[in-house]
């Protein structure tokens, strides 16, 4: 959806740890993305490394790890496997479901020297 | 530059902000960066660079991804990376969309302090967003303060027509962003006089997409869908009806030329937000407008309440403290 604004996300956040931390080169960057975040992971790379030119963090790798999409059916009063927001629970096919996982969009760690 | 939006930063300009040519040529304006001095010079290489991106862009479905991390976080190198040397790990575990939420809790901290009602007015192009806005601007302004930051991608267009109606407005250019960001608009608020308890129009960009996922520090999202678009547009943008509080459906003067299934469009819209309020209004006869306003009326008075009780409580709490004070003066 905006990835270009994600990733000048995650340079702020890269630059901020960068303060705090004290390192001055970037190698890896792991993020952790839901099935649910409307992220498109491709765009998400193409978009990281133009932002990442000219900063610690250029030529870092890119690692995703993807988080599947679970949400609270509340006609069947428990937790189910979604893959898509707004989606019909699979067990009843009712639209009530609140997603509980999936929707994540953080910098999880980074690798640094 | 975004491959599915065409967001990008880099060319935000906000009135009275102006951009500057320097000798060699190059032009860029000293708007709102979160950026202080020393970080300004690597920003100023991040926008050049893409400025490159973007004429590159159609080469980047080509370019060459390493898939051979698909599977990451399956093994064991979720944590460890093999031939670690002088690296090291730094667990972060920061939202990547932290920076926007602080600023928007700063700019929402600003609202509820003064008792400021601020709504984030989203939907898609020509909806009839600014019209509705002017229309709702003449009818409120000799009873309400208020004020308005109008988001487009180019032109003055939209403050000049707020503006016509005598009510203050600031045009926030996003350039090639397709969205609002908390940040823009606490640059905006420093410019545009708002008084305690009024009502603030913050109109985003017209797009149903990336508006959705950026809070301002708005009280509420409010969408408006006109009955020209389709009756599954909540259901193809769920995002930001999603995030909305409010649907207004406008256009329904027109109704009795189109094919627009009314009752199907809340449904879709309540599928996705079961809790979403829906208003039916016509800006151009005024039809549903009272009712609108109404609403307005009741968040605003809501917000003074709250604000009157905290000043209470403050009140009381000092109060207390003068006591305290006394007593220990004896």
């Amino acid at each position: 959806m905006h990835e270009m604004s994600l990733a000048e996300g995650v340079l702020q956040i890269i630059e901020d740890a960068a303060r705090s931390q004290g390192f001055t080169k970037v190698k890896t960057v792991f993020l952790e993305i839901g099935q649910l975040a409307s992220v498109e992971v491709e765009a998400m790379r193409f978009c990281f490394d133009v932002v990442l030119n000219g900063s610690i963090a250029e030529g870092a790798k890119l690692e995703i790890v993807s988080l599947p999409g679970s949400g609270w059916c509340m006609k069947c009063a428990t937790t189910v496997p979604i893959v898509e927001q707004y989606g019909a629970c699979p067990q009843c096919g009712s639209y009530q479901v609140q997603p509980v996982g999936g929707t994540e969009m953080r910098v999880k760690e980074l690798e640094v020297e | 530059m975004c491959t599915t939006c065409g967001c990008g930063t880099g060319e935000v300009k906000i009135e009275g902000q102006e951009a500057h040519v320097h000798e060699d040529g190059t032009a860029h304006s000293h708007v709102p960066h979160e950026h202080a001095t020393e970080v300004g010079k690597k920003y100023r290489h991040v926008h050049e660079t893409h400025q490159h991106a973007h004429e590159d862009h159609e080469h980047s479905h080509e370019h060459p991804h390493d898939h051979d991390h698909l599977h990451f976080g399956l093994g064991a190198a979720h944590s460890h990376v093999p031939g670690m040397t002088q690296a090291r790990m730094v667990q972060i575990e920061r939202d990547i969309l932290s920076k926007n939420n602080d600023y928007a809790a700063q700019n929402r901290a600003l609202f509820e302090k003064r008792g400021i009602l601020a709504l984030n007015l989203v939907s898609s192009p020509g909806s009839g967003k600014t019209t509705l806005l002017v229309r709702s601007i003449i009818e409120l302004k000799q009873s309400i303060p208020l004020a308005v930051i109008e988001g487009d991608q180019q032109t003055l267009n939209d403050a000049e027509r707020i503006r016509a109606t005598g009510a203050p407005a600031i045009q926030i250019n996003t350039g090639k962003g397709c969205h609002l960001d908390a940040h823009m608009v606490g640059q905006a608020l420093l410019k545009i006089p708002l008084p305690d308890e009024s009502l603030l129009f913050i109109e985003n960009v017209g797009n149903l997409v990336c508006p959705s996922a950026f809070d301002l520090g708005e009280a509420y999202k409010v969408a408006i869908l006109s009955v020209t678009e389709g009756e599954d547009k909540p259901l193809k943008y769920p995002d930001m009806f999603h995030a909305a509080r409010l649907m207004l459906l406008n256009k329904c003067d027109l109704l009795p030329y189109l094919n627009f299934d009314v009752a199907l469009a809340e449904e879709n819209a309540r599928r996705v937000n079961p809790s979403i309020e829906i208003i039916r209004v016509s800006a151009t006869t005024g039809e549903g407008l009272a009712d609108w306003l109404a609403w307005i009326a009741r968040e605003r008075e809501a917000i003074a309440a709250e604000r009157q009780e905290n000043m209470q409580a403050l009140k009381h709490g000092m109060a207390n403290l003068e006591d305290n004070l006394a007593a220990v003066q004896g």
